[in-house]
């Protein structure tokens, strides 16, 4: 089986590399950051897409990451600069509400928990924080988690629950999660023989995909404390396992990976120049699961794919950004 | 900076004659894909950051240790620290990956490793160079792009 994917838009507007684009929660607006530390918001405009703001100011170094929070009104920005920026919208125009800062040195990742009342952010100081948002817009430390003995590259939280996972140089993965009175690590994953550039839940929050340097992704399954593998759990009465190894299909490293919630296809983006869909065969043991490539696009970008994001209400559109300084839109056909 | 110098006295190896241009690598109808030694007259002029010497006096960087793929954009440089413990090796892994950023077309993924074996923290120098948001990073710093660039710049050579 194999899908054809159409390329149906290309954006210029970053004057270099473009390392991060982000739907917003309604699949309306895309935000893209980038290495001449603007944000861009584009929007469709009848039925062409254009670059509808340019936020700027906000950053002195790249802006390596941009995400919305879950209501839309704000997006919050990581940068080499050490700060991450929270932008509110405020009658359609964003501001910057708020710049964050604590890391030692460049904020690699920026994610906001399901329901907003926290942020995390990771840096290359080896650390995560955790930042809670109090009801008049403030930003409050509430961990800072030294959990890693690298880089930490990426952070992103549990669909419905308030864990952060961590995806870091030093190979591994953690599980974050608030116990009584403090942030602890309550799992952490060591599979991956190099940098873990990324992770991402599926819809149910069971399932977990990493990608990695080691040009493997990974599939995680959540097993709980009376599991019929006989998997011993740790204190929360549950265990982390890989299931299944993508290997062989990619030939440089892995930047990002995303998890389709609304059709459960699987996209990575890769320093080889491709984008490639993995889809999980049907009625594949759920303990071993196989996942077969449905669809590549060589020469994607004319340089590494950095990231790529399906839309969260429009099943098969797919955004991708480059080294190239492109944004492109894609369409999986679905059936 | 730090003072003291890791190899005091390096061995000094001859400089290659330069290359001898070819009629038919004048003539603009000749499809003329860039070779091993093109990338080599792009890095062996490098400073060495301690030294007043250049990578190819040192024996860092040697054509034997690079090879380009024109048909899938691809070139990998090792090049050999002059000491096991050499703390400048990324230092000279940046310079040398900068120098090909700069100079290549982007088409080119460009991977610059360590000789295998050369060096006590090989793999971690490696690891870091491959790193292109390390890098990019990197690059931010002014201090260190300084650094980087007059190991870059070229005297001229008598």
């Amino acid at each position: 089986m194999s899908v054809l994917m159409q390329e149906t838009t290309s954006l210029s507007g970053h004057e270099e590399q473009v390392w991060c684009v982000a739907w917003d929660p309604d699949g309306r607006l895309l935000a893209s950051s980038g290495s001449d530390k603007c944000i861009r918001i584009w929007g469709l405009e009848g039925e062409r897409w254009v670059c509808k703001s340019i936020l700027t100011d906000g950053h002195t170094r790249t802006i390596r990451c941009v995400a919305w929070s879950p209501c839309g009104n704000y997006i919050a920005s990581a940068s080499f600069d050490a700060t991450c920026g929270i932008w509110s919208r405020k009658n359609g125009e964003f501001e910057l509400l708020a710049t964050l800062e604590g890391h030692e040195n460049e904020v690699k990742c920026v994610a906001w928990s399901h329901n907003g009342n926290f942020l995390a952010s990771c840096s290359r100081d080896k650390s995560v924080w955790i930042w809670e948002v109090t009801q008049d817009e403030d930003y409050e430390c509430a961990s800072v988690m030294n959990c890693h003995n690298q880089d930490v590259k990426h952070v992103t939280w549990h669909p419905f629950q308030d864990i952060v996972v961590s995806s870091s140089y030093d190979d591994t993965i953690k599980f974050i999660k608030e116990s009584t009175d403090d942030w602890q690590v309550s799992v952490s994953l060591d599979c991956h023989q190099s940098t873990v550039w990324m992770s991402c839940f599926d819809k149910t929050g069971d399932r977990l995909v990493s990608c990695s340097d080691d040009k493997t992704i990974r599939i995680w399954q959540c097993y709980q404390s009376d599991n019929k593998l006989g998997l011993p759990t740790n204190d929360d009465g549950y265990a982390w396992k890989c299931v299944c190894t993508l290997s062989g299909y990619h030939s440089r490293t892995i930047y990002s990976v995303d998890w389709c919630h609304l059709t459960g296809d699987i996209v990575t983006s890769c320093g080889d120049d491709c984008i490639r869909v993995f889809r999980e065969e049907p009625n594949s043991d759920k303990d071993q699961p196989s996942f077969t490539l449905i669809s590549v696009v060589k020469s994607a970008h004319l340089q590494d794919v950095n990231c790529v994001s399906w839309n969260p209400k429009i099943p098969g559109l797919l955004a991708s950004c480059s080294d190239d300084g492109l944004i492109k839109l894609w369409n999986l056909p679905q059936e | 900076m730090k003072n003291k110098i890791d190899n005091v006295n390096p061995v000094i190896y001859q400089r290659k004659l330069d290359r001898h241009v070819l009629p038919a690598e004048e003539d603009e109808s000749v499809i003329d894909e860039i070779d091993v030694r093109e990338i080599f007259d792009l890095v062996r002029n490098i400073n060495d950051p301690e030294h007043p010497l250049t990578l190819e006096e040192l024996n860092v960087v040697d054509e034997d240790h690079i090879q380009i793929d024109n048909s899938s954009n691809l070139v990998t440089l090792a090049f050999t620290p002059t000491i096991p413990h050499c703390s400048m090796a990324t230092l000279i892994g940046l310079s040398i990956r900068v120098k090909l950023l700069r100079s290549l077309p982007t088409r080119f993924k460009v991977d610059i490793a360590i000789a295998p074996g050369t060096h006590n923290s090989e793999q971690a120098v490696n690891k870091q160079l491959a790193d292109k948001e390390r890098v990019a990073a990197a690059l931010e710093n002014s201090h260190l792009l300084s650094v980087v660039n007059q190991c870059l710049s070229t005297k001229s050579k008598t």
